[in-house]
């Protein structure tokens, strides 16, 4: 069973005057069949702690450990992350000019599985996996988020996660800026993916709405770079109601 | 790309704006540069056959400030030996007449005058002329290539395309070898006729190529053509498009790749004097290494008589690496206000490290990543070539050009 282990990790960015800590000591263990839910107020440091997981360049790792199976993961490139079975929705997708969605779907799984898919099988793959997401079929020809709206982005990025089919996701506010018919859709593509059993999700959120489609087992709550409080889906109920004042000192909904 | 920033090079344009007759000219919006001309300066500026009547040029010169003078072998002061010309080779289909001619052919010099040194020395040096006549009405179907390949030698060409009315013409121009070149290309498009023309500059380490290119645009036609400038230690191109009659519509892309010490110029002009013309300009550029040099320049004048021009102009150009420097500078005069609409954009950027992050997040390679984005970059304009084995030959080229700073 895969199985994520974060262990005191720290780690920094580069701001205008040096380097700057924004997490400080994060423990985490996520196995495959479970779901984490990491609860913050803006500027937390999730996107920090999603990031690092990835590997991005820009997040420097001053302390600690990330495994997974035993594996260092910090120790690999980006690209052998997600090889190995990580995969990071992003909060911001990225555009790429003059790349289409069928062909960047088609280089990643052929990367991530080793080997191309079957053209006939991926072609039948793709167009299912596309009308559950409801997303038209134009799309695959589309750039790969160049002028998609917001929602289309997050459907894009769950199509992905469908695909890939990673051990361990990691979904960094896949909620925000989704209306209630995309957040529907959305979420029920998470909880397909989650229904297989074989995956593990860290879901980062910064409100509860997200919660109701999507049931955590384990809801932890994130302030000032590191995990504050673990507890059950009743800890969510708590935030809902109270909010992140307690851990901030600062009145903020979740 | 979409989040390309200006930084790590030079890019200036400007549009100027001037009623007929009036006296001064406006900045354009947002460009931040006046015109360093005055919008009639094309019209008195020197145009010759004659090699005798252009001054020697020293790199102060407008049109010649960009380019490394001291690497053009003394095809620009008249000190170059001449040794021989490159093979010309020329593959047509049934119908196209394929000529070889000598200096003397009434058909030289139709398209255009030279406005600039080496054009005029490569017109008063060149011995034999290659033309490709599409007699009219004709449509092939199947494209002329003409194959040009340098022996290491120093030498002159001409090539004439007469594309009669209403005749649909596509030409290859294929340049490989070792060579110091310079030419003249003429594309007479008649009236009615449809011209596509696919340039390629591929030529070997230690090459020098200074091209020529004038396309005169009957009533009606079409002018297309695909620019794509690869190899070659010094490769300066002037394509130039003068419209003889309304309805012309012309489309200018190119593409080139430069790497550590090449320098690659492509000098646009397109000389809208007749009213109700098109033209399009999309060029894009990559550059990588130490001393990679790209130069484009894009010059449009819309004048007084060309009531109803449509024109736009891009440039791009993405930086792979350090050291490598990008020239733009669009440059738009506009003479009457009766236009259909006019514009210009320039961009250049560096690779951006967050699509490289975001593919290989999903498992991609980072070589494969980088070329998943130069080839994204270039694929609206090579998809302008019609010719799917040329088109995936110069991607691959281009693919090669990439492998090697990976
Ligand atoms: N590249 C960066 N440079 C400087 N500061 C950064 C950078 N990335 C994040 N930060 C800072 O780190 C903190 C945490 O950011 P982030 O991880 O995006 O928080 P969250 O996702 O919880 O909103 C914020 O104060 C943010 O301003
Ligand atoms: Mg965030």
């Amino acid at each position: 069973m895969a199985t994520l282990e974060i262990r005191d990790l720290h780690v920094s960015v580069e701001a205008e005057n040096g380097p700057r800590e924004i997490l400080r000591g994060v423990d985490l263990t996520v196995k495959q069949g479970e779901t984490h839910a990491i609860m913050g107020p803006n500027g937390s440091g999730k996107s920090t702690l999603a990031y690092s997981i990835a590997g991005h360049p820009k997040y420097t790792v001053t302390g600690g450990s990330v495994t997974l199976d035993g594996e260092d993961v910090l120790s690999m490139t980006v690209d052998e992350r997600a090889r190995a079975g990580l995969f990071l929705a992003m909060q911001y997708p990225v555009e790429v000019a003059g790349v289409s969605v069928s062909n960047f779907l088609r280089t990643a799984a052929t990367a991530v599985r080793g080997e191309a898919p079957k053209l006939r099988l991926w072609v039948k793959e793709v167009k299912e996996a596309m009308d559950r997401l409801q997303m038209d079929p134009s799309f695959a020809e589309r750039n790969v988020n160049e002028g998609f709206s917001g929602g289309e982005k997050k459907r894009h990025e769950i199509l992905q996660l469908e695909l890939l089919k990673p051990k361990i996701a990691v979904l960094d506010e896949t909620d925000s800026g989704l209306d209630v018919d995309a957040l529907r859709i959305v979420s029920e593509g998470v909880n397909r993916v989650r229904d297989t059993g074989e995956i593990g999700t860290l879901l980062i959120t910064h409100y509860t709405r997200i919660l109701r489609y999507i049931k955590p087992d384990y809801v932890h709550v994130f302030a000032g770079g590191r995990i504050v409080e673990s507890g059950g889906p009743e800890l969510a109920d708590k935030l809902e109601s109270e909010g992140y004042e307690a851990y901030t000192g600062v009145k903020e909904s979740a | 790309m979409a989040s390309a920033t200006n930084s790590g090079s030079t890019t200036a344009g400007s549009i100027a704006v001037r009623e007929a007759g009036a006296p001064g000219e406006l900045a354009g919006p947002g460009t931040g540069r006046m015109v360093s001309q005055p919008a009639d300066a094309r019209q008195v500026a020197t145009a010759s056959y004659d090699v005798n009547d252009f001054a020697v040029p020293h790199g102060r010169e407008e049109d010649w400030r960009f380019t490394p003078l001291e690497r053009l072998r003394g095809l620009h002061d008249g000190t170059f030996t001449t040794v021989g010309s490159p093979t010309v080779e020329v593959d047509a289909p049934a119908g196209v007449v394929v000529e070889t001619v000598g200096r003397d052919d009434a058909r030289l010099g139709k398209a255009g005058t030279p406005v600039d040194r080496v054009a005029a020395q490569a017109y008063s040096s060149f011995e034999k002329a290659t033309v490709v006549t599409f007699p009219k009405e004709l449509a092939p179907g199947e494209p002329v290539v003409v194959r040009t390949r340098g022996e290491g030698a120093t030498g002159f060409g001409h090539l004439i395309v007469d594309v009669g009315r209403f005749a649909e013409a596509v030409v290859v121009l294929d340049h490989g070898g070792k060579a110091t070149y310079a030419d003249n290309v003429e594309f007479l498009v008649g009236d009615g006729a449809k011209l596509t023309v696919v340039s390629v500059q591929d030529w070997d380490a230690g090459s020098v190529h200074l091209g020529h290119h004038v396309a005169r645009v009957g009533r009606d036609a079409t002018f297309k053509s695909v620019t794509v400038t690869l190899g070659g230690d010094v490769v300066r191109l002037f394509p130039r498009v003068v419209f003889d009659a309304p309805g012309g519509d012309v489309e200018l892309y190119g593409v080139y790749f430069a790497d550590a010490g090449q320098h690659l110029e492509h000098r646009l002009f397109v000389d809208h004097d007749v009213p109700r013309c098109r033209s399009r300009v999309a060029y894009k550029g990559a550059l990588q290494g130490a001393d990679a040099r790209t130069v484009w320049i894009g010059d449009v004048l819309i004048r007084a008589a060309a009531e109803g021009t449509d024109t736009y102009e891009l440039n791009r150009n993405l930086l792979l690496t350090e050291g490598a420097r990008a020239d733009s500078v669009p440059n738009l005069e506009i003479e009457t206000g009766e236009i259909a609409g006019a514009g210009h954009a320039s961009a250049t950027g560096r690779f951006d490290d967050e699509q490289l992050f975001y593919l290989q997040a999903r498992g991609i390679p980072a070589d494969e990543a980088r070329r998943l984005v130069v080839r994204g970059f270039f694929a609206e304009v090579i998809a302008q070539i019609d010719l799917p084995e040329l088109r995936e030959r110069l991607m691959e080229r281009i693919e090669a050009e990439l492998e090697a700073s990976v």
